[in-house]
């Protein structure tokens, strides 16, 4: 029996500055995941997934990655991409550092 | 040390230029990422999980004060004021934006250095003993084949393309600093019976996901052997080595599959057909590069104020214990830095560190700086007359942890914190177990004890050859690590046995720490190391400290 779809988000590695970027339902890139498309039918992330990668020079590397529902929008569930949310472990760097200075 | 010649100075002038155009025009679209991405590999430059990453090139991990204090410079302007060490004596930088690579570059190119070559399926920065030049049981400083390596493996068009990377590392010295036997080649040098040096020329050793000990492919290698022969390596593995599968594409697997004696005959036919072809001039530049590396004017001077300062201050007295080692000039004592501070990201140095490691260089160093492959900065040609000066510079920057050796001075890769292959994060562990053993003061009654920590099968953290590794893996989505023991990467290389199950996050650091004050029980005497006992006693005494019974019964 195929495996039955697990909800997705369209992310990437933004050209100019190298962070992750996720894909929002209006077409652009966000840097905060609960902003991005949250995508539930395999047939439309496939789509998505090709209209991101065609967006080649603002973008590089754009996949599929799993995501849940939260209550601010869509959250990682693996930890690697939990990671990509945030930063490094070891530094106030990246995106915990850059929210911190907008709040 | 070896400066730039005019060509040098050209030839990556214009690799700078060359890239500047790339950048351009990746950025305006005209070139795709597919396009692109082999172009900034050639270049050093890869994209990581949170940013762009620079990986610069520190040939044979040799640096002077100028291009130490342009490594801060460059950290400071286009990164975030730090620089990491790598465990092939390179520097990474992990937060360069694309705009400002070309940039970047042309700094390096001003104090002579670059990134080509730190990426993609050639010939890699050649490593080397970071104590060349300086060791007392060195035979020759190996620099200067290193040297003439690097310019030999620089754009060598036929080895652009190789079936995967390809890494050399030079020794000159008895015992191994440079894990010669787990690189695609290493270099020994030895003496003939005659008494002249030469090379004991190992092929196919490698970590990664298929660790190998490296063979002997020649007992003894005349030096003006050695380009003609390393190019008759690289040449039969360049057509032999497997392109079907990049997992089995190492010249590692070559010599596995074909044989230590196969290699061996193609490679006796190809040096015996290229040999004539090197008429001489390989070895007129090796002249004029030994010319460059001779040693620095050493002074005679009196070593009385560094003996009352022994005595005199104990915190001294303790990292002149280990910090130090052995020089072969009379009075002078190789100085290791460690940057590897209790709690602190190992291998990581702050611009304003650098600055001080460059001046201290240049006052009291000969002008010398060495990155290791254990992620230390090294100052190799210290008069012991200078030293407590010197560590009271280092304490005042904060470089001065005494524990070079010692189971705080862990190598850990950047992990799942920066890299994008990781399958779990290496830098946490190593900080939390440092700083419990800091704790618990009792490193310097364990003794010589290295972990190494990787975050993926890739090895970059050497947990093969570590007395203690530590390879850390995504077990159904969460974070895992498996110990394996016993591993050593000097003359003697062995691959570690991995122990058993492997531990959670949670687990780990708790296990290490069982493991070690286990080990201070199970040793003879004081003197006998951790990988001495586990060489007297076998895994089982450490199997049952690592998986006490109840754990098991509580399992189950």
């Amino acid at each position: 029996m195929p495996r039955s779809f697990t909800p997705k988000v369209v992310t990437a590695n933004a050209l100019l500055e190298g962070d992750a970027v996720w894909l929002t339902e209006a077409d652009t890139w966000t840097r905060d995941i609960r902003e991005a498309e949250y995508i539930t039918d395999e047939a439309h992330a496939d789509i998505r997934l090709l209209e991101a990668q065609a967006r080649k020079h603002e973008i590089a590397g754009a996949y599929l990655a799993e995501a849940t529902a939260g209550a601010k929008g869509p959250e990682p569930t693996h930890f690697r991409e939990a990671f990509r949310t945030r930063g490094p472990s070891n530094y106030n760097h990246g995106k915990q550092a850059e929210t911190q200075s907008r709040t | 040390m070896y400066t730039y010649t005019d060509f040098d100075e050209a030839f990556v002038r214009t690799r700078v230029a060359q890239f500047r155009g790339q950048v351009a025009r990746r950025i305006d679209g005209s070139l795709t990422e597919d396009e692109f991405k082999p172009l900034r590999l050639m270049n050093g430059l890869y994209l990581q999980l949170h940013a762009y990453m620079l990986r610069v090139a520190v040939p044979y991990g040799t640096l002077n004060p100028a291009q130490m204090r342009q490594l801060a410079y460059i950290a400071d302007r286009w990164d975030k004021g730090y620089g990491h060490f790598t465990t092939r004596q390179n520097i990474q930088y992990n937060w360069p934006k694309l705009r400002d690579v070309p940039d970047m570059l042309d700094a390096l190119a001003d104090v002579g250095m670059h990134a080509i070559q730190t990426s993609g399926n050639t010939i890699r920065n050649v490593t080397a003993d970071h104590f060349a030049g300086a060791a007392a049981d060195e035979i020759e400083d190996p620099r200067a084949i290193a040297e003439l390596l690097r310019q030999w493996s620089t754009d060598h068009p036929e080895f652009q393309f190789l079936p995967r990377k390809f890494k050399i590392a030079v020794t000159g010295a008895a015992h191994d600093r440079a894990v010669t036997k787990a690189h695609d080649i290493g270099l020994r040098m030895v003496r003939n019976d005659a008494g002249e040096p030469g090379f004991e020329v190992i092929v196919g050793g490698g970590l990664g996901r298929t660790p190998m000990v490296g063979k002997v492919l020649r007992a003894f290698l005349p030096k003006a052997d050695l380009l003609p022969y390393c190019e008759a390596i690289v040449s039969v593995y360049n057509l032999l080595g497997r392109r079907d599968n990049k997992y089995k594409a190492r010249i590692k697997i070559t010599v596995h599959e074909n044989g230590l004696e196969k290699m061996q005959e193609l490679v006796e036919a190809r040096f015996a057909d290229i040999r004539d072809g090197f008429t001489g001039h390989d070895q007129a530049l090796l002249a004029e590069i030994e010319a460059a590396f001779a040693p620095p004017a050493f002074v005679t001077k009196p070593t009385d104020g560094y003996e009352a300062a022994r005595l005199a201050n104990p915190a001294f007295r303790s990292w002149s214990d280990t910090n130090l080692s052995a020089h072969k000039a009379e009075g002078y004592a190789i100085v290791s830095i460690s940057i590897k501070k209790h709690g602190a990201t190992p291998g990581d140095a702050t611009s304003d560190q650098m600055r001080v490691m460059a001046d201290l260089a240049e006052q009291y160093g000969h002008g010398e700086l060495r990155i290791s492959h254990e992620q230390n900065v090294i100052l190799p040609h210290v008069h012991k007359s200078d030293l407590p000066a010197v560590y009271a510079a280092l304490r005042e920057a904060d470089l001065a942890t005494a524990n070079i050796g010692l189971a705080s001075d862990i190598i850990a890769c950047p992990g799942m914190d920066y890299c994008a292959l990781a399958t779990a994060r290496s830098i946490p562990i190593a900080q939390e177990i440092a700083t419990r053993f800091d704790e618990l003061k009792i490193e310097h009654e364990i003794g010589q004890l290295k972990i190494k920590i990787s975050g993926c099968i890739n090895a970059c953290g050497h947990h093969h050859v570590g007395h203690i590794g530590i390879l850390g893996l995504d077990r159904a989505g969460v974070e895992n690590y498996q110990i394996t023991l016993g591993g050593d990467g000097t003359e003697t290389t062995t691959i570690g046995e991995r122990a058993g199950p492997g531990f959670s996050a949670d687990e780990i650091v708790p296990a290490i720490e069982r493991l070690v004050t286990g080990y201070l029980s199970l040793r003879q005497d004081a003197d006998e190391t951790f990988l001495q006992a586990y060489r007297r006693l076998g895994m089982e005494p450490f199997k049952a400290i690592l998986y006490p019974r109840e754990d098991k019964a509580n399992a189950a």
